[in-house]
């Protein structure tokens, strides 16, 4: 009998991290841009979407989007009421969504004729920030109701956003959500990231989320 | 709470390096986990002893190494590991740091196998 050490320095993500990669080059050389939002459940992820995907659409993009969630395609439903083509990924009991469900759920579908892919994640601030889905923007969504302290004790998610967009700020004054705090704590967990105050009811905030997508879509051709 | 997934990795993972040490038993599993990696150790000390049942790596230990969280300040050059999660600022000038050197680490470093006489070298 003999011990020895073997030294692996293996990422223990590598497989998710290895086809991650693979999507990102075939979205990049598509052309698509690739958004993966993440949030708590109930931040409201499924109206934004709605709204963006509706909006997006009358303007004349070509948009898809796929939805995760543990069961059920109601929000699939929801979303495809837009007119954009949408699939569910039902996960069963997984907090957070993998590059192979999203691969898989991609099968069939012309990339090259699509401008913005969106991909919502399953409703869950921890887990989601470990899997790499492809995405070029990762958009960390937090709604009024929830607390302006949201973001200092999920700071794992938060920091790795490039953008947070704030949601249901029609509700605001209601809920007495304290904006400069919310802003503070975004901006001390990850300095300097875009903050987007929007409202998928009465449209809030929105013209500057699509300006925002608009912009990261140039940049990305550019 | 994607500890299981995650273990379940390190099972794959650990068993494909064994391919090559035939009959090889694993006595430790080292990892390398970054402060903002998302993982809880006592989720994945949880989840070691199921997903190991019926495998190489059945009672073996695990030893987690959690990394700080080091910044590299663009302001000032300084290197440095910053004080607290809940705020990403250089621990020498203060000022909001965006550019992380560790903290973000996943991964096996190293394992204790105890060989067999028969072990074949790789």
């Amino acid at each position: 009998m003999t011990t020895r050490i073997v030294e692996l320095r293996k990422g223990i993500l590598k497989k998710n991290d290895e086809l991650a990669a693979g999507l990102r080059q075939r979205f990049s050389s598509a052309g698509v841009l690739v958004l993966n939002l993440v949030s708590s459940p109930g931040t409201g992820k499924t109206a934004f979407l709605e709204r963006t995907l509706k909006t997006l659409r009358e303007g004349g993009a070509r948009v898809a989007a796929l939805v995760g969630d543990l069961e059920t395609d109601n929000d699939a439903r929801r979303l495809a009421a837009s007119g954009a083509p949408v699939r569910q990924i039902n996960t069963h009991g997984i907090c957070h969504l993998e590059a192979e469900m999203v691969g898989k759920h991609l099968e069939g579908w012309d990339l090259a004729g699509l401008d913005y892919l969106f991909i919502e994640n399953v409703g869950n601030l921890v887990c989601p920030s470990s899997y790499d889905l492809g995405e070029k923007i990762r958009v960390a969504l937090l709604s009024v109701t929830e607390g302006e302290d949201k973001p200092l004790k999920y700071p794992t998610l938060f920091n790795s956003a490039d953008a947070a967009v704030i949601t249901k700020i029609d509700l605001a004054e209601p809920c007495g959500f304290d904006r400069e705090t919310a802003l503070k704590n975004i901006r001390e967990i990850r300095p300097g990231i875009r903050i987007l105050e929007t409202s998928a009811k009465t449209g809030a905030g929105m013209a500057e989320w699509l300006e925002y997508l608009t912009e990261q879509r140039a940049v990305r051709s550019a | 709470m994607h500890e299981l997934s995650i273990v379940a990795s390190i099972v794959d993972s650990v068993t494909e390096s064994l391919a090559v040490y035939h009959g090889a038993r694993v006595m430790e599993v080292r990892l390398r986990v970054g402060a903002l990696a998302a993982v809880v150790e006592d989720s994945l000390q949880f989840c070691y002893g199921i997903a190991t049942e019926g495998t190489a790596l059945e009672g073996s230990k695990l030893v987690v190494k959690i990394l700080p969280v080091v910044m590299h300040c663009e302001a000032c050059g300084a290197d440095g590991e910053i004080e607290s999660l809940q705020s990403f600022r250089c621990p020498h000038c203060g000022e909001p740091v965006n550019e992380l050197r560790q903290g973000r680490e996943l991964e096996i470093e190293s394992i204790e196998i105890e060989e067999t006489e028969e072990a074949v070298e790789p």
